[in-house]
């Protein structure tokens, strides 16, 4: 009798989730000629959540890394990119994505700081550096102070001639970076960088005895997610066209909902944040006449998943039926011949 | 000599900061734990201050009668149902639950009492004050504050090295486990520290509502002075966060000397500036 090993990273689900999966997108990416305006701004807010959601998990599902000051980025981004298009005469489309790199740029000084944390410290630490950015922009008078900025009308006119024109290219933006950052995790959790930052999660004193570059892997984690949510922070206030120090470093909309989503949703996953965003945007639209009613909810059903249910929604259904969407882990399958 | 006022008005509001951060440096120090709703516990002490005058018409300094023990038994209460179901080696649990109560906190305490600012009157207490020199006067309020957080910080150093409860608290901090091994109930141990940390809350929110306008939102910011506070002094040490306060204080009222819009950078980069210099504090006790 002889024992043959294969290594197997997708599964029949994932190959289904994949089919259906393509087919959802098309539909979406069709959004503009079938979806009303304000279905179309909700779309967008559903994949900025996305992405911002994506990142948190990545840092602290992965990467071990709470971090509750990620407006930081949020907020740098909006504001590079404002800065570029009114100041520097950027092309707004190029400055969203140069305000992406700057915010990277920004972010790796600042690791370096906030890694002279740990654990909780870290996460408290990350918040007090987002403050210090958020106090220093209101001093900035030339971006407009505490009262913040309009983009001007005419770099406003010069992404598309019509509102409409307009409207469409951020939608898809949006969709794309959506995509963009369930493509970057997926791809980091299936290169040596993902398995690196798994086994940092797991036990960090035994994977740097075996090898792994834990605080590099940490940095450049860090880095890349602050890069992506800073090209997040530049669509939402490309979306809005006006920003402020207290809408774009706002620990509540850019950190706090978003953990929600994940915890929700499940955490260490990919299929969490989308799940968890999906649930979110469903209670918005019940709750959201509620006031801070609203907020209380969610802040409870977010305590409540972490106390009895802490790998959430996507947690309870992989552990009942061992589904996995994205083929990102390996399972070993011994096949016996006689 | 405006130098010199600034400094002695920062030296008193570090008195105010010492108490906001005892509470979180202790529970550090027993559970290793981070409390993000700590802010928040303090507004919630403020706004049961407000209530207790409100009701007794009494002068506020005899809400603390009220509040001390309402917060303690609070922090024992949640500490045994919820607190102590999220303890363990995993860092995030305790993390984001209590990061879902500073929200619950803040929209309850909203939905209450609505966002308009508050502050309780303390009468004379508010306007008397000691000349110490011709243009240096100190308000007999902000020195009531700081000498209570001396005297709290003193007491709980008192209470940690003299009480048997505080050796078993230090044993706790040292080791949990081998602690447990020696017969002790972890779960009822850190339920004390909670109690003792509370009270401790329901002081500094008490003086807060007398020192300051308060709403519900600004719970956030005062946990980060507290953190500041405790980071500033190292860890695991209560004097080092009363010295950590005091810097805090003295760095934001050098801060808003230069340009009143400076008072919480200066604050935030005087802490910066000792995690890049000294990342374990300036007078550490423990490891972090």
């Amino acid at each position: 009798m002889s024992i043959s090993y294969t290594v197997q990273r997708s599964t029949r689900a994932s190959r289904v989730a994949m089919t259906i999966g393509a087919f959802i997108l098309i539909v979406l990416l069709l959004a503009p000629y079938w979806a009303g305006r304000g279905d179309l701004r909700m779309l967008v807010e559903i994949f900025y959540y996305l992405a911002l959601a994506q990142m948190w998990s990545l840092l602290a599902g992965y990467g071990g890394l709470v971090s509750v000051g990620q407006q930081a980025f949020v907020g740098l981004g909006g504001y590079m990119m404002f800065a570029l298009a009114a100041f520097a005469g950027v092309p707004p489309l190029l400055a969203l994505v140069l305000a992406g790199v700057i915010t990277a740029v920004i972010a790796a000084p600042t690791a370096l700081i906030a890694f002279r944390l740990q654990g909780a410290y870290f996460a408290i630490g990350t918040w007090v550096i987002a403050e210090v950015f958020r106090l220093t922009f209101a001093q900035i008078t030339s971006l407009g102070g505490g009262s913040g900025m309009s983009l001007p009308a005419g770099i406003v006119k010069s992404i598309a001639s019509s509102r409409a024109g307009r409207e469409h290219l951020v939608y898809w933006m949006a969709m794309a970076i959506a995509l963009g950052s369930i493509l970057m995790v997926f791809l980091l959790l299936r290169s040596r960088w993902g398995l690196a930052m798994t086994a940092i999660r797991d036990s960090e004193a035994a994977s740097e005895s075996l090898g792994v570059e834990t605080y590099i892997t940490k940095f450049l984690v860090y880095v890349a997610a602050a890069g992506m949510t800073g090209f997040v922070g530049a669509l939402i206030f490309l979306q809005k066209l006006r920003i402020s120090p207290d809408a774009a470093f706002s620990v509540q909309d850019w950190t706090a909902l978003v953990i929600f989503i994940v915890v929700i949703g499940g955490i260490g996953s990919i299929e969490g944040p989308i799940i968890g965003v999906i649930v979110f945007f469903a209670l918005r639209e019940i709750a959201a006449d509620w006031g801070s009613w609203y907020l209380i909810i969610l802040g409870s059903v977010a305590v409540a998943t972490m106390l009895f249910a802490p790998k959430g929604i996507w947690g309870l259904i992989t552990s009942r039926w061992d589904i996995h969407l994205f083929p990102v882990g390996r399972r070993l399958i011994v096949t016996k011949k006689d | 000599m405006d130098w010199v006022n600034a400094i002695v008005q920062g030296i008193l509001l570090g008195g105010l900061y010492a108490l906001f951060a005892a509470g979180l440096s202790l529970m550090f120090g027993v559970m290793r734990f981070v409390n993000i709703a700590h802010g928040d516990f303090i507004v919630l002490g403020a706004y049961g201050a407000m209530v207790a005058v409100a009701v007794t018409g009494l002068h506020p300094l005899w809400a603390l009668v009220v509040v001390v023990p309402g917060m303690a038994a609070l922090g024992y209460v949640g500490q045994r149902v919820m607190l102590n179901r999220t303890l363990g080696d995993d860092i995030l649990p305790p993390l984001l639950v209590t990061f879902g109560f500073s929200v619950i906190i803040q929209n309850v305490l909203l939905e209450v009492f609505s966002a308009d600012s508050q502050k309780l009157q303390a009468g004379w207490l508010e306007t008397a004050s000691i000349k110490l020199a011709p243009s240096l006067n100190i308000g007999v309020m902000p020195l009531l504050i700081f000498v209570s957080a001396v005297a709290v910080i003193g007491g709980l150093q008192a209470f940690f090295y003299k009480s048997s409860l505080g050796r078993v608290l230090r044993a706790t901090s040292d080791d949990q486990d081998t602690v447990r091994l020696m017969g002790a109930n972890n779960a009822q141990i850190f339920a004390y520290a909670t109690a003792i940390a509370s009270a401790v809350v329901g002081i500094a929110g008490v003086y807060l509502a007398m020192r300051t306008n308060f709403d519900p939102s600004v719970g956030p910011v005062r946990l980060l002075f507290a953190f500041e506070a405790v980071i500033i002094g190292g860890l695991g040490n209560l004097w080092g966060t009363l010295a950590g306060g005091i810097i805090l204080g003295v760095s934001q009222a050098i801060g808003a000397q230069i340009d009143p819009g400076m008072q919480i950078l200066a604050g935030h980069i005087a802490f910066l500036v000792v995690l890049v210099v000294k990342p374990r504090g300036l007078f550490p006790k423990m490891k972090g």
